[in-house]
């Protein structure tokens, strides 16, 4: 159920791949081998062809695109100029990119970081057993299984300046009506309020399964001591989750980095581009405007996928370090 | 999936505390109240949308949003539903006999193909949509149903097969031999002994699948922008460009496009809660 126990069959099976038993010299068994070789390629065959066609292939063209400044004709007809990394130097020299990364920064850490924090509190709550404990840890799921659509236009409702439940809720305490998604200075805080709201569900039943693999004797031991709830969270639960904690975090970075519905249904990026991040920029250049401009998307893109990529990396590491221990 | 082992040691029922039974309620409902709203939005009238404040409940409902979504969204409702269902065949046609092949042949080169999967599941999906975009212009297939499909299963295969693997990895290989002695050959072992006995796997392979799909808005708003036949995600955000008065409609569509997710949460909560553990991968 956890992240260590899913994996390790798997880590177990391509240990088993790379260093077949020794002990078998008869010739029949590597007969029998290479046969059993033959049939587990044709089962994989499949999906390393899907493999390569639906995840290399639009990977290549991305590059490809990235390398050559494409004019929407050159884009269907091909022959368009190569032009090396001019277009890695202009997106990254232009005066977009810096507001775009730092967006891209702040969505992306407060989002997990508060998504993090809430749903370690849960995860904590609904570890004892309650009436309709259960029930409820399981309706906590509902945002997580929404569509993006349908939660995105949802919250834009909600948020809507004079119309929106959330304003009315807050001129009830006195506060004065804000422009949640039109003001400049609040768009982004906006789209971050949504996306922790979608991010918690994946972040409790993480955390949760993780506690489940706590011992109860160190808590009772802790209370023997004579350590209060605060002390056994701190001393206890927060120590030995955080091999848990670290995979959720890292996780809940790489998903939240390419995230582009929420944003771009309740604001589009916007207003001007207090809140494109990376992602939403990309998205912007090639399908947001009348004129696509798919160089600079691709563009941006890759450079997306290299951050990604070594924050994934960083995940597999501790994942695999996890693993070992 | 396995369910979660209860870690807890058996001891007599204590006194259960009401007041976190009471603390939950809340905090459930503080985290459930968009789903409210949009049933309390989807059920309010044209005319009380622009009311200050609110309403809170809808005390005088109508049915005129849902009966927009009858009038104008069947086809979305009807086409996502084929979306829907043609990535869950595509994915499990996919997924199924490579993770049987992982789990159970020990093919060379397992251990490149585990890790591969683990890289795709990192690709933002902006990059795929690009991507797909680029190659669908020259072969035609943009706003097509088909072309969305593989595209919306590019989500799905990667979880898939790592679901099915840790899966099929599980069941002995005593069966395998069993099936073996009697002449079954590896198709028909695959067939008849592994794949019945990874029911619940593929089940919740073909709910995550399907869900991903239907939810799909990334590549339906790139790859199907002008087709005949659009998802429901596509109807909804044409909804909100179009009638931005008409909220108690807007609100109704996504009602009825959240009820696969309803039903999967009644109908199999221990695989999305096992889905979410096992694959974690969601755009």
């Amino acid at each position: 159920m956890n992240m260590s126990t899913k994996s390790a069959p798997q880590a177990r099976e391509a240990g088993g791949a790379a260093g077949e038993p020794p002990s078998a010299p008869r010739p029949r068994i590597r007969v029998r081998g290479r046969s059993t070789q033959w049939a587990a390629f044709a089962f994989l065959a499949p999906l390393v062809a899907y493999l390569l066609a639906f995840y290399a292939y639009p990977l290549y063209r991305n590059i490809d695109l990235s390398l050559h400044d494409y004019t929407v004709r050159s884009f269907v007809q091909g022959g368009a100029e190569f032009t090396g990394l001019a277009n890695y130097r202009d997106i990254m020299g232009s005066e977009a990119f810096g507001p775009a990364l730092r967006n891209t920064l702040v969505f992306t850490l407060v989002s997990i970081v508060a998504q993090y924090a809430i749903g370690l509190a849960l995860a904590v709550f609904f570890r004892d057993n309650f009436r309709l404990s259960g029930v409820l840890r399981g309706m906590f799921l509902v945002p997580w299984l929404l569509p993006l659509i349908v939660s995105g236009s949802t919250w834009s409702w909600m948020m809507n300046s004079d119309n929106g439940i959330v304003n009315a809720a807050l001129e009830a305490f006195g506060i004065g009506q804000i422009n949640w998604l039109t003001d400049p200075g609040w768009a982004l805080t906006s789209v971050i309020i949504a996306n922790i709201w979608l991010g918690i569900p994946f972040n409790l039943v993480i955390l949760y399964s993780g506690l489940q693999n706590i011992p109860r004797e160190l808590y009772e031991a802790a209370a023997l001591d004579g350590a209060n709830a605060w002390q056994q969270f701190w001393r206890v639960t927060f120590p030995l989750l955080r091999p848990v904690s670290a995979i959720t975090l890292l996780l809940g970075l790489v998903y939240t980095l390419k995230v582009v519905d929420v944003i771009w249904i309740m604001t589009t990026g916007g207003p001007g581009s207090t809140s494109t991040t990376l992602a939403v920029w990309s998205y912007r250049e090639a399908f947001g405007t009348g004129l696509p401009d798919f160089s600079p998307a691709a563009t941006i893109g890759n450079l997306l996928i290299l951050i990604a990529l070594a924050f994934g990396f960083l995940y597999l590491h501790l994942q695999r370090r996890q693993e070992r221990s | 999936m396995t369910a979660p082992t209860p870690s807890v040691t058996p001891r007599h029922p204590r006194r259960r505390p009401w007041w976190k039974t009471a603390l939950g309620v809340f905090l459930t409902a503080v985290m459930l109240f968009p789903v409210y709203w949009i049933f309390n939005v989807s059920l309010t009238r044209t005319e009380d949308m622009r009311s200050d404040p609110p309403h809170w409940f809808p005390w005088d409902p109508t049915l005129e949003g849902y009966a927009n979504v009858v009038r104008d969204q069947l086809p979305a409702l009807t086409t996502s539903l084929g979306i829907g269902l043609g990535c869950v065949l595509l994915t499990l046609a996919i997924s199924a006999p490579a993770a049987f092949s992982l789990a159970k042949l020990r093919p060379r080169g397992a251990g490149t193909v585990n890790f591969l999967l683990l890289v795709a599941q990192m690709v933002p999906s902006v990059v795929m949509a690009v991507g797909f975009y680029a190659i669908y212009v020259r072969l035609g297939w943009l706003n097509s149903v088909w072309g969305l499909i593989i595209a919306d299963s590019t989500i799905a295969v990667p979880f898939g097969v790592m679901v099915l693997t840790a899966f099929m990895s599980g069941i002995p290989g005593e069966l395998m031999q069993a099936a073996k002695i009697d002449g079954a050959n590896t198709w028909r072992i695959f067939r008849s002994v592994i794949l019945p006995l990874s029911r619940n796997a593929v089940l919740t392979v073909s709910l995550f699948a399907f869900l991903w799909a239907w939810s799909d808005f990334i590549f339906a708003s790139t790859l199907d922008r002008n087709g005949d036949a659009i998802p429901i995600t596509l109807g909804i955000y044409a909804y909100i460009g179009n009638n931005t008065t008409e909220w108690n409609s807007i609100m109704a569509t996504a009602a009825v496009a959240s009820v696969p997710a309803a039903v999967l949460l009644v109908v199999a909560q221990r695989f999305v809660a096992g889905g979410v553990t096992a694959g974690a991968v969601k755009d």
